[in-house]
């Protein structure tokens, strides 16, 4: 099979993965809502992975697919912890608005 | 235009639609079947470069179970009738100008990197199931068991926290 | 041996303050003051000794400690020069100073303070001793500011009274200020000469050829300036009358015998400065002879006992620096002897005639105190006698012996010397109507309380008196011990012995006839025509400008001391406060940084976020475009 990446050429993924990592800290740094917080957070991290999978395309190596793996587990892992940490201050504040999180004001 | 290309285009757009959407629609139900769907497109970005392994690990990591629990924390605590204030016009200022700033910064670096000249193409395979096992059981093996550990402690941490602590009575 | 000799002799008075200091309070005022006096008789006996010794050899002993400053060319080692004229001064001062520490036992017993008091003294003689037998200036330096230092603790003794306070402090300031000249001196003959050891300055000084006097003189001017602050010559005399607040003892011992007459022994000890800068010597008769007539003047309408001993003694302490300034050292010297004996025996005296008043010192309320106190009485009346210049009598010898030297040099700075003696003889005889004659004039209780003083005050007082009248003979016209003594370090043959024609018999008749005459006129004033002094508030006139002492101290306060007020004034107003300002706003500013940059944890998670983004930015952007 032709390598695919001769007729899309990489700056091609390179700026998707760009602008959806962009995106990403848009979404983390505009909205106050902490579910949206983490999608954006997801969606970075999708970013990443695309750009690495593409790479390991380039390459011709296997090693990119293997940190991909990695990385999804750890996201996985780390959506988990997240919200349950959530959950347990949406029962102690009430809200989850991060504009409410403000105990370490010093 | 080849067909791949305009398939690569076509998923691109609808990638970046569906992420520009999940944050800016006003109900969190709707910004997360959003993220379903820019995450299904994205393993059809994998599929588009041959890892199928990834792609199908992705739909049921992601989309099977991380957007699940999403959804099924924002029903958990009744999001769905949001409407959130606005946030100061500074904090918008702030945030516009931060996203300019990483996507004008990224692009630059890589605008100013080697250009790519040749693609190399040795046609055996290096990404198949096959491939990504021997790789993951014998160069990778510990992280790979100390995946599972990290997934057992998680587990188990999530449990703790989410618990409903018992009132003294 | 000698070295063990000078050590016992400088030390134990410093042992003696440091027990008494220590622990006067827990051993009780008669064994503070044994103490205390003992110290000082162990370093009287220790000075016969020496004394003997010296006399028989006619050599100096030279002690040299230890090497203290070395700069290059310039080394100053500590060390001890016990030659004939330190012995001498020793011998009087650790005499004297034992009599005294006698007499203070009695006096100061009602203090509880006493034995505070006895180890000042042993701390002032220790300081006495160390200016007398340095073996250069430094080490004499050391002794003055001592002595100007033990001057303002005992002054100011009695340290709840404000007044007394501040006497003490204008006695140290004015001391220092002479003090600054002394360091001048010192300094300009440390550099001229890269040494200040006596013996080698002499040498250096003797014999060198290209010497520039220009700079000799300004060391001489300034050293007598010293001399000047220290034994109370104009300008800077106004310390010694208010230091009469300090108790009896300490006026008789310090400003009478001894401290006053370091300024003295300062400029004989360093004669052959002085001999080379003839016109800085005309400067030292000048003011001499000019404080002996003014503080003279002064005393003739002084009512407080003790002022009237005070101002004798500045006018007396002139007529010492008249002689120096004709070069006359050995006059000058046995002056100072015969001075110390019969001042400290007059103000011993009053102190004792205070003591029987219960601390009446105005002599306007005393009076017949003869049959009453008739040691006293006669005590102060033989030196008087002395002082007055009455013949046979110390005084008589040696003040006649300045007034022919002076005559022989300088005849305008005679008449001033003679003037001044018999205002001398006059306000002393006038002291001894005033207190002892006529009726008593205070309150009827003091009358009947009125009793001679106790033995260890009355001992002192007859031992001093005899050497007040006996005192003369070591130092005849025709044939002076005393001159022989010190010809060793005086090897000059400018001093002529008087042979004794008719020029010194006539002047030595004026002298003696001009002091009957002051004597007679006190005579007539205060017995025949029993006059009393008006009070204060009826004194009108000359009289007036007298008793208020010319108004000197007026003067100084508003040139001097109101400047220097309004100086303080302004550095405490504004100087001040800007420096504080400064430093405040030191801490101010870090305040202020931390109060701003507490603004950044303000505790939004958003904030916190916006930052991580941006210092994201800011490393990518360093690592790969910055390249």
């Amino acid at each position: 099979m032709n390598n695919i990446l001769t007729q899309i050429g990489i700056e091609n993924y390179i700026f998707l993965c760009v602008v959806l990592f962009c995106i990403g800290i848009f979404g983390v740094l505009y909205r106050r809502n902490a579910i949206i917080v983490f999608m954006s957070i997801e969606i970075m991290l999708n970013a990443v992975n695309l750009l690495f999978v593409a790479f390991s395309t380039y390459h011709q190596d296997t090693q990119g697919q293997v940190f991909v793996f990695f990385s999804m587990a750890v996201a996985a892992a780390e959506v988990a912890v997240g919200l349950a940490i959530l959950v347990s201050i949406f029962r102690n504040i009430g809200s989850i608005s991060i504009d409410n999180l403000k105990n370490l004001k010093g | 235009m080849s067909t791949v290309l305009i398939l690569f285009c076509v998923l691109s757009a609808i990638t970046l639609l569906t992420a520009f959407l999940t944050i800016f629609s006003r109900n969190p139900i709707h910004s997360a079947i959003y993220l379903v769907i820019c995450f299904f497109s994205i393993a059809g970005h994998y599929l588009l470069l041959n890892a199928q392994f990834l792609a199908i690990v992705h739909i049921i990591v992601y989309s099977g179970a991380i957007m699940i629990l999403l959804l099924f924390t924002i029903m958990l605590m009744n999001l769905n009738q949001e409407d959130e204030v606005h946030k100061p016009r500074f904090t918008r200022l702030g945030a516009i100008v931060s996203f300019c700033l990483v996507c004008l910064v990224l692009i630059k670096i890589f605008i100013d990197s080697k250009p790519i000249v040749e693609y190399d193409y040795t046609g055996e395979d290096y990404q198949s199931i096959k491939v990504l096992g021997k790789a993951l059981l014998n160069e990778y093996m510990v992280p790979f068991e100390f995946a599972s550990v990290l997934l057992l402690v998680a587990m188990i941490g999530t449990v703790l926290l989410s618990k409903k602590e018992k009132l003294e009575k | 041996m000698d070295t063990n000799l000078a050590l016992v002799l400088l030390l134990t008075p410093f042992l003696g303050f440091l027990i008494n200091i220590f622990f006067g309070k827990s051993l009780g005022k008669s064994v503070s003051g044994i103490i205390g006096t003992l110290s000082i008789v162990v370093s009287f006996i220790v000075t016969i000794t020496l004394f003997l010794q010296i006399n028989q050899t006619q050599k100096a002993i030279s002690i040299d400690l230890f090497d203290w400053i070395q700069i290059s060319k310039f080394n100053v080692s500590f060390g001890f020069l016990l030659d004939q004229l330190s012995i001498l001064w020793l011998l009087f001062v650790t005499g004297i100073g034992s009599l005294i520490h006698l007499y203070s036992i009695s006096y100061m017993h009602d203090d509880e303070n006493m034995h505070k008091f006895f180890a000042y003294l042993n701390l002032f003689i220790f300081f006495m001793i160390s200016l007398v037998v340095g073996s250069n200036l430094l080490v004499m330096f050391i002794g003055w500011e001592g002595v100007g230092l033990c001057s303002y603790l005992l002054i100011g003794f009695w340290h709840k009274n404000q007044d007394y306070n501040d006497a003490a402090k204008k006695a140290f300031i004015m001391n220092r200020i002479g003090d600054l000249g002394l360091l001048i001196g010192i300094f300009i003959l440390g550099n001229l000469f890269s040494t200040l050891d006596f013996t080698s300055l002499e040498t250096a000084i003797k014999g060198a050829t290209n010497v520039d006097t220009f700079w000799l003189s300004i060391a001489a001017l300034s050293l007598f300036i010293g001399a000047c602050g220290k034994s109370a010559q104009i300008p800077l005399y106004t310390w010694l009358p208010d230091a009469m607040a300090g108790p009896t003892p300490v006026s008789a011992l310090i400003h009478a015998a001894t401290m006053v007459t370091a300024g003295i022994f300062m400029v004989t000890r360093l004669h052959f400065l002085f001999d080379l800068t003839p016109e800085i010597q005309t400067i030292i008769a000048v003011i001499g002879g000019i404080t002996s007539l003014v503080a003279a003047t002064i005393g003739l309408v002084q009512t407080d006992i003790k002022k009237v001993l005070a101002y004798s003694t500045v006018s007396q302490l002139g007529l010492m620096f008249l002689a120096l300034g004709f070069g006359a050292y050995e006059v000058a010297v046995f002056h100072v002897i015969t001075h110390a004996f019969f001042k400290a025996c007059l103000f011993l005296g009053s102190g004792s005639v205070i003591h029987g008043l219960h601390g009446e010192q105005d002599m306007r309320k005393m009076g017949g105190l003869k049959k009453a106190m008739p040691i006293t009485f006669w005590t102060m009346l033989i030196a008087s006698l002395a002082i007055s210049g009455v013949p046979l009598f110390s005084g008589f010898f040696s003040k006649d012996e300045i007034l022919m030297t002076a005559f022989h040099h300088n005849i305008p700075l005679w008449v001033v010397g003679s003037v001044a003696s018999i205002m001398t003889a006059f306000y002393m005889f006038r002291l001894m109507f005033l207190t002892f004659f006529k009726e008593f004039r205070g309150t009827e209780e003091q009358k009947h309380h009125l009793h001679e003083s106790p033995s260890l005050i009355t001992i002192p007082l007859i031992v001093l008196a005899i050497l007040a009248a006996i005192g003369g003979l070591i130092s005849l016209p025709t044939n002076s011990w005393l001159n022989g003594y010190l010809a060793p370090l005086f090897a000059h043959a400018e001093h002529e012995e008087h042979v004794l024609g008719t020029t010194e018999y006539i002047l030595m008749a004026i002298a003696v006839v001009g002091g009957l005459i002051g004597i007679g006129i006190a005579y007539s004033k205060y017995i025949s025509k029993n006059e009393i002094p008006d009070e204060d508030a009826e004194i009108t006139g000359v009289t007036k400008v007298l008793y208020n002492k010319y108004y000197v101290d007026e003067l100084y306060d508003s040139i001097f001391v109101s400047s220097i007020n309004a100086l303080s004034k302004f550095f405490r107003d504004y100087v001040e406060t800007g420096i504080a300002a400064l430093v405040f706003g030191f801490g101010k500013a870090a305040n202020e940084l931390s109060f701003q940059g507490k603004k950044l944890q303000n505790g939004s998670v958003g904030l916190y976020l916006f930052a991580f983004v941006l210092g994201l930015c800011a490393i990518i952007s360093y690592l790969f475009l910055a390249q």
